[in-house]
């Protein structure tokens, strides 16, 4: 199988699992997309800083681009490239993040390490944030 | 810049959030193991595949030299801990500043209606 395919493949594998098999349902949830709006950018940053400083290099013949230039480096954007990386890098990266934060949500159902739970942010975190529409933040200070 | 450095990079950019947003996440780290243990085996297998059937390849100046399962390096290892650990301190950093229902809230897992954390 191409890279390509294997990349759509665990990108459902994952959402299986997330919804299916352990049932986390992470997909339907909101904490999940805003944690992973935030997660995109790195995740671009360092699948560009590995592909575009040319540390992983790429074959044409398993992704929809071409392969990664012996002596220069891809395309920063295009020829299926964003940030230097494979588009295929961008679902194999979702792929881990949504199986990783299934498993976590998965294990702390099941009790072990729920606790201690996550928050309230330090002072001046807080301070930075302002308290959403329906005030359930302000309950914590 | 070499493969480690970035992961490193990763892990003390991430580590502020344990300060920030108290995420309490590294003194878990039984239910972190569960979260990260399946991760490496099932993307070291992919990646196994991948260099076998050479969809990738490494610059060997940049990667520590040391090799598991015959060809993946370690470094790869690293990514596929390293990644989740992230991941992880992401989600509980965000729970932390808004409150959202997660699905690991003791005595029920079900969604919460009416308070917008499900889409």
């Amino acid at each position: 199988m191409t890279y390509t395919q294997l990349a759509i493949a665990g990108v459902l594998f994952a959402a299986l699992i997330d919804l299916l098999v352990l049932r986390t349902n992470l997909l339907r949830r909101r904490v999940f997309w805003a944690s992973y709006a935030i997660i995109v950018p790195f995740q671009l940053l360092t699948n560009g800083v590995f592909t575009g400083l040319r540390i992983v290099r790429y074959d044409g013949a398993a992704i929809v681009g071409s392969s990664t230039p012996i002596d220069s480096p891809p395309p920063f954007f295009g020829d299926g490239r964003i940030a230097y990386a494979p588009v295929e890098d961008l679902m194999f990266g979702f792929a881990l993040v949504l199986l990783s934060l299934s498993l976590w949500v998965w294990a702390g159902r099941r009790g072990i390490d729920r606790e201690p739970r996550s928050g309230p942010p330090v002072g001046a975190m807080a301070s930075l944030l302002r308290t959403p529409p329906d005030g359930r933040e302000t309950t914590s200070r | 810049m070499s493969y480690v450095g970035v992961l490193i990079f990763i892990l003390v950019v991430t580590a502020s959030l344990e300060v920030l947003f108290r995420t309490r996440v590294y003194r878990r780290w039984r239910r972190l193991l569960i979260a990260i243990v399946p991760c490496v085996a099932v993307f070291a297998l992919w990646d196994a595949y991948a260099i076998a059937q050479g969809h990738w390849t490494f610059d060997v100046d940049r990667i520590l030299g040391v090799y598991v399962f015959g060809s993946v390096p370690l470094d790869e290892l690293l990514f596929f801990l390293t990644i989740p650990i992230a991941s992880v301190l992401t989600l509980e950093a965000v729970r932390s500043a808004r409150g959202w229902t997660v699905g690991d809230e003791a005595g029920d897992a079900a969604p919460v209606s009416g308070r917008g954390d499900d889409l």
